[in-house]
C-alpha cells in the first residue's frame, strides 16, 4: 500500500514538472525563430555572394579575407573606437566624481534624487531626436550654439560637424551628455550597496575620508566600474543611430563619423545591389571581437567571486 | 569657513551640470516658437510668436501624431509580451525540474552577450522570407523571447519566492498555471515592472530595426519619422519647424519622466546591483 502511494506521489510530481514544457514553449519557439536562426543565417550568408535576392553563391572565406584587407572597415572601426574612448573617459570620469561627491560623509550633499533624475534625463530621449536636436543646434552658420559662443567672444564660428576632428568630438560629447547620468546611477547604487559597518569600523580605527574612500569604496566599486566599461564598449561597438543621423550613411565629413555598424549597414542595406554576404562577414568579425571582450569580462568578474 | 565655500562650489558645479542637461531642451522649446529666419539671425531665450506657423509647417509635412500612435501600437504590446512571457519562462526555469532546462538557461546566458544588431542581416533575411516586411509583427512578436529579462526575473524569483507556498497551493488543488497567475506573478510584480519600464523605453526609442522593416510612411514609428527630416528639402531649411517636430517627439517623454523618474531610475540601479 505504502509503496503504491509513493508511486502515485512520484507520478504526480512528474506531472507538475512536465507542465514546464508548456510554459517555456512560447519563449523557446520565438527564441529559436527570431534570435537563434538569424544568428546562424547571418553566419551562412557570410560565406556567400548574395545580392539580397536571386542566387546564393558560396565562396568560402573570401568575404572574411576582404574584411580583413578592407582599409575602410578598419577606418570605420577606428572611428568607432576613437569616438567611444573619448566618451567613456569623460562619462566614467564625471560619474565617478559625482559618486565621490554624493557619498562624501563630511559634505553631506543634498538633493541626490533631484540631481540623479536631471542627469539621467538626456538618456531617455530617443537618439534620433537627440541627433537632430544637436545637428540643428550645432549648425555652422545658423546654429544656436555658435550664436551663444559669439556672444561670449568666440568670433569665428566653429564648424562643429563639418570637420573630421570636431565632428567626432561632438559625437563623443553628445554620447557623454546622454550617458554620464546612467553611469552615475549605477556607481551610486554600488556605493549605497556597501555595508555601512565597513565605514563605521574604519572611522573607529581612525581612517579619514580619503582613506576610507581609497580602501573601502574604491575596491568595492571596481567590479561595477568594470561592468559599466565593458557593457559600454559592447554598446559602443554597435554605435549607430547618432553618427548615422549626424553624418548620414557615408559618415560625413570625409567618413570621419562612419562607425563599424554604419559600414555594415551600407553593404547590407544601402548599396545597390546589396552585398549581403560581405555585410554578414563584417557582422561576424565584429561579433568575434565582442566575444573576446565578453570572455575577458567573464574571467575578470569570476575572479572577484573566488 | 573654507568648508562652507568648498561646499558652495560643489553645489554650483552640480547645478551647472544640471543646467547643461536641460539647456538643449530649453533652447528647443524656445526655438520652436520662433521663425526659421529669427533663429538664423539671432539668439534669445524669449519665446517668439511663430508657434502656430511652425506647427502648421510640421503637420503640413507629416503627421507626427500618427507616428506617436504607431510607436505606441508597437511599444505597448511588445512590453506586455516581454513582461508576461519572461515571467512565465523565469517561473518555469526556477520552479520545475525538466530535461533541457540547463540547455535553455545556458543558451539564454550566451544570447545575452550576442548583440542584436550583429544578426541584423539574418533577421532581415528571415523577415523578408516570411513576407513580413512593412508589418508590425516582426517588431512585436520577437518581444516574447527576451533573454535578458528572463535572466533578471529568474534571479529575482529565486530571491523572493517561498517554495512552501507552491506546495501549499498544490495541496489545495490549484492548477500549475493558476499558481503562476494568482500566486507567483503578484510576487514577481515589482521585478516585472522594473523590466517593463526598460523594455518600453527601448521599444519606444528603437530606430534601426523599424527603419529597415517599415516601408510605407504611414506606418513609420516616431523615431523613423523624425529621421525622415534628413531627406526633406522644404522643411529641412526651416529650423523653427525642425525644433517644433523635435518638441512634439520629446515633450511627451519629458512629461512622463517627471512622474516616473523614480521608477525609471530604480530600474537602472536594479541592473547594476545583482549580488
Amino acid at each position: 500500500m505504502a509503496g503504491g502511494n509513493v508511486a502515485i506521489k512520484k507520478q504526480k510530481k512528474k506531472n507538475y514538472n512536465n507542465m514546464a514544457y508548456f510554459f517555456v514553449l512560447p519563449f523557446v519557439l520565438v527564441f529559436l525563430i527570431f534570435s537563434v536562426y538569424p544568428v546562424f543565417r547571418t553566419l551562412q550568408l557570410s560565406f556567400a555572394n548574395y545580392k539580397g535576392f536571386g542566387k546564393i553563391d558560396y565562396i568560402g572565406f573570401k568575404n572574411y579575407i576582404r574584411v580583413l584587407k578592407d582599409p575602410y572597415f578598419w577606418t570605420a572601426l577606428g572611428n568607432t573606437i576613437k569616438i567611444w574612448s573619448v566618451n567613456i573617459v569623460l562619462q566614467l570620469g564625471m560619474a565617478f566624481l559625482l559618486t565621490i561627491v554624493f557619498s562624501d560623509i563630511k559634505y553631506k550633499i543634498k538633493g541626490l534624487g533631484f540631481f540623479r533624475a536631471v542627469y539621467y534625463l538626456p538618456n531617455i530621449i530617443a537618439a534620433t531626436s537627440v541627433a537632430f536636436l544637436f545637428k540643428t543646434l550645432l549648425d555652422w552658420r545658423y546654429g544656436t550654439i555658435n550664436q551663444i559662443l559669439a556672444k561670449v567672444g568666440v568670433d569665428s564660428p566653429i564648424n562643429w560637424l563639418g570637420q573630421p576632428f570636431t565632428a567626432q568630438l561632438s559625437i563623443s560629447l553628445i554620447q557623454t551628455w546622454m550617458w554620464f547620468g546612467n553611469s552615475f546611477i549605477m556607481l551610486m547604487a554600488g556605493v549605497q550597496g556597501i555595508n555601512k559597518d565597513y565605514f563605521e569600523a574604519a572611522s573607529i580605527d581612525g581612517a579619514g575620508r580619503w582613506k576610507s574612500f581609497y580602501y573601502i569604496t574604491l575596491p568595492l566599486l571596481r567590479p561595477i566600474l568594470l561592468y559599466v566599461t565593458i557593457t559600454s564598449l559592447i554598446g559602443g561597438i554597435q554605435m549607430f543611430d547618432l553618427p548615422f543621423l549626424i553624418g548620414t550613411v557615408n559618415g560625413e565629413p570625409l567618413g570621419a563619423t562612419q562607425t563599424a555598424i554604419m559600414y555594415l549597414y551600407k553593404f547590407g542595406f544601402a548599396t545597390r545591389p546589396k552585398q549581403v554576404g560581405y555585410a554578414s562577414a563584417i557582422a561576424y568579425v565584429l561579433f568575434l571581437m565582442i566575444l573576446i571582450i565578453s570572455i575577458i569580462q567573464f574571467k575578470v568578474m569570476n575572479r572577484k567571486e573566488d | 569657513m573654507a568648508y562652507k565655500i568648498k561646499k558652495g562650489i560643489v553645489y554650483l558645479v552640480l547645478i551647472f551640470l544640471a543646467v547643461i542637461c536641460m539647456v538643449p531642451f530649453l533652447l528647443m522649446l524656445v526655438n520652436a516658437t520662433r521663425s526659421g529666419r529669427e533663429i538664423m539671425t539671432s539668439f534669445t531665450l524669449i519665446p517668439g510668436d511663430s508657434l502656430k506657423d511652425n506647427w502648421n509647417a510640421v503637420f503640413g509635412f507629416f503627421n507626427l501624431f500618427q507616428g506617436l500612435w504607431n510607436s505606441f501600437k508597437i511599444a505597448v504590446p511588445a512590453t506586455i509580451l516581454t513582461s508576461y512571457f519572461s515571467a512565465l519562462t523565469a517561473y518555469a526555469l526556477t520552479v520545475y525540474k525538466f530535461k533541457g532546462k540547463n540547455v535553455i538557461f545556458y543558451t539564454i546566458v550566451i544570447f545575452m552577450m550576442i548583440p542584436g544588431q550583429l544578426s541584423l542581416i539574418g533577421f532581415y533575411n528571415l523577415v523578408s522570407g516570411l513576407k513580413l516586411i512593412d508589418s508590425y509583427v516582426p517588431l512585436i512578436i520577437p518581444a516574447i523571447a527576451s533573454p535578458g529579462t528572463v535572466f533578471f526575473l529568474k534571479q529575482y524569483l529565486e530571491s523572493v519566492l517561498p517554495m512552501a507556498l507552491l506546495e501549499a497551493a498544490r495541496i489545495d488543488g490549484a492548477k500549475e498555471i493558476s499558481i503562476f497567475h494568482k500566486i507567483v506573478f503578484p510576487i514577481m510584480a515589482p521585478g516585472v515592472a522594473t523590466m517593463a519600464i526598460g523594455s518600453f523605453i527601448g521599444n519606444w526609442n528603437s530606430y534601426l530595426i523599424p527603419l529597415l522593416l517599415l516601408n510605407s510612411p504611414k506606418k513609420f514609428t516616431l523615431p523613423v519619422m523624425i529621421a525622415s527630416l534628413n531627406a526633406s528639402k522644404d522643411i529641412g531649411t526651416n529650423q523653427g519647424a525642425i525644433y517644433m517636430a523635435l518638441a512634439v517627439s520629446i515633450v511627451p517623454v519629458l512629461i512622463v519622466f517627471c512622474f516616473c523618474s523614480k521608477y525609471i531610475i530604480s530600474s537602472i540601479s536594479a541592473g547594476s546591483v545583482k549580488e
